[in-house]
């Protein structure tokens, strides 16, 4: 009896062709996904560069591009890129997991409105109001705070985001009423509750949370170029452009730059793969 | 409603005599307090942007003052050369970026559907270009599709004895090579998708038309696709919208070029507005393509309750 645990059942294919022609589709599928990556890995460490081409095979390795990056000011432009997501990330995190407790363990009048709110921001492409939002940014209503050029005009705009707060609190959700019903009975305060009883307990969920925000932060790019006019304030991502034509240092450099660029976020994914995947079938399934 | 909290009295809350009413409203209150941070961050950044996107998409923004002008902002762009292009533009990439990352990453799922430690190696590599960043990803492309005989892909199909083509460098390439580099990065991530869709897939109906002598093709037709409906439409939905909006892309590879061939809405939206400082029209692009998306989805939402009904 064969087995149908597949939709193709390729599986339960095992002749020398059925085989050998999987491994091929399998093999190409890899190389052609992976190739560019890897060509990019290579020729970042890579001597002699055709400055129109990239090459996969290694000719003579070298750190040079590395080290003339730095004339370049492209660790400042990486500087700049970590500063960004690592408080940006703090702030969405945290301001994720409070309103998250807020929707997931109390009810109160207008929460409706609130959930409404969420999905509106996540329906609203932040594109479109790219415009508007550089003049926002450049004169806080009510405060008159201009933060155009500074860290913070490109951190308080990713620091609630509507995915974020929406996976967090479908598994605040999960945590049982019991728990935190014990606590207060010990006479634990709302703010102590949180923090030693439902905190602790979504610790997957943080993972969930923490490798979407920092690809969705590290993945800026409008933002920053709205916010940072200045070079000296720009991200690595948006300071690659510039890179791009440099007659003395070929396109060594800019393969540097992007390489540095690129691993923080594969880096986020590898580590937290599983996170990353229960995220992403949760978000799009559930949508 | 609340559950009763034993806590000390609340030193805030309004005096109330009867217990179960103030216990209610403390719990309103905390439940705000904890939401605030991100409603006021939501109303500056993107609720306050968005009304003022509104407002002065009705005006001609000038130093001097806002002029109140209607709809002639709207009416300049739907008559506009350069816009009609550009929306025709984004139309296209959105479709064929759509189309091609939904087909390939339905075929690749049903590929390496299994629970085999290879697949999931493969499943792995594949799935790189969707966390990768963007603008990393677009200058990379940008060099391998150098228009030279040197250039990276121009050898590739050299070797098949192809002649090498000017990609982004010609009008008539420029738009289909941005997609071609769309479909890399869009087709893993709907494959991924389809993929935990087709976990989903009854077992049994698979044994049951294997017992009535049905093709592969026949499982196939009425068995896997019919169950992965709701996971298409979704898919659908998510890229046409990121289709559409599509900026870093073209920002990037060709900037719009050449010739405005691969203009799309967003880059002629920011050259406008920060170039060109025509803050008006620029807003009511903006209007427009928000009106886009929302009539997208809602249209895909009343495709689906018809279908399911």
């Amino acid at each position: 009896m064969m087995r149908f645990d597949t939709a193709l059942g390729l599986e339960a294919r095992r002749g020398p062709i059925a085989t050998t022609l999987k491994f091929l589709v399998y093999a190409a599928m890899v190389v052609v996904f992976t190739g560019p990556l890897v060509g990019l890995l290579v020729s970042a460490f890579s001597r002699t560069l055709d400055p129109t081409s990239f090459s996969l095979w290694p000719d003579g390795f070298t750190f040079d591009n590395f080290v003339k990056a730095a004339d370049k000011n492209v660790y400042d432009y990486l500087l700049n890129s970590f500063v960004v997501v690592g408080f940006g990330l703090l702030l969405q995190m945290c301001v994720s997991v409070f309103a998250a407790y807020a929707l997931a363990r109390k009810r109160f009048r207008g929460m409706t409105f609130v959930m409404l709110i969420m999905l509106a921001t996540m329906m609203l492409p932040e594109e479109i109001i790219a415009i508007p939002l550089s003049l926002v940014l450049s004169d806080l209503p009510l405060l008159n705070v201009d933060l155009i050029g500074t860290y913070a005009g490109m951190i308080l705009p990713v620091g609630a985001w509507g995915f974020s707060i929406l996976v967090m609190t479908e598994f605040m959700k999960e945590v049982p009423v019991e728990l935190e019903e014990a606590a207060r009975i010990d006479g634990a305060g709302e703010l102590r509750t949180f923090f030693t009883i439902i905190l602790p307990l979504c610790r997957p969920a943080l993972g969930v949370i923490g490798v979407f925000g920092f690809t969705m932060i590290w993945d800026q790019y409008l933002l920053p170029l709205i916010v940072a006019p200045q070079s000296d304030m720009w991200t690595l991502p948006i300071a690659l452009r510039s890179l791009r034509s440099d007659e003395e240092v070929g396109i060594g450099v800019l393969l540097a730059a992007s390489l540095l660029a690129l691993l923080p976020s594969i880096i986020a994914f590898l580590a937290f793969q599983r996170q990353f995947m229960r995220g992403l079938t949760s978000g799009a399934v559930k949508g | 409603m609340t559950t009763p909290t034993l806590t000390t009295a609340p030193p805030d809350t309004t005096p109330s005599r009867r217990r179960p009413k103030r216990a209610r409203r403390r719990g309103t209150l905390i439940a705000w307090a904890f939401l605030a941070p991100a409603l006021v961050l939501f109303l500056y950044f993107k609720f306050i942007p968005m009304f003022e996107g509104l407002r002065m998409s009705f005006f001609e923004i000038r130093y001097a003052g806002d002029r109140f002008v209607g709809l002639d902002n709207y009416g300049r762009i739907l008559t506009d050369d350069a816009f009609t292009a550009a929306i025709w533009h984004s139309v296209l990439l959105a479709v064929g970026t759509t189309v091609g990352s939904l087909l390939l990453g339905l075929v690749l799922a049903l590929l390496i559907e299994g629970p085999a430690r290879y697949l999931w190696f493969v499943r792995t590599a594949a799935f790189l270009p969707v966390v990768t960043t963007m603008a990393v990803v677009a200058e990379v492309w940008r060099i391998m599709y150098h228009p030279a005989d040197t250039g990276m892909i121009n050898a590739i199909l050299g070797w098949g004895g192809l002649d090498p083509q000017p990609f982004l460098a010609s009008e008539d390439t420029s738009l289909l090579s941005i997609m071609g580099m769309s479909v890399w990065r869009g087709t893993p991530y709907d494959m991924m998708i389809f993929l935990a869709g087709l976990v989903g897939v009854d077992r049994t109906l698979y044994e049951a038309a294997a017992v009535d002598g049905a093709s592969t093709w026949h499982r196939l037709r009425h068995i896997t696709l019919p169950a992965l409906r709701p996971v298409f439409w979704i898919l659908f939905t998510l890229a046409a919208i990121r289709g559409l909006r599509v900026f870093v892309e073209v920002y990037v590879l060709t900037n719009g070029g050449p010739n405005g061939s691969s203009e799309v809405l967003m880059t002629l939206i920011y050259k406008l507005g920060f170039q060109k400082g025509e803050l008006g029209i620029a807003s009511a692009g903006g209007i427009l393509l928000f009106l886009a998306t929302l009539l997208l989805t809602v249209l895909v939402q009343v495709i689906r309750r018809r279908q399911a009904a």
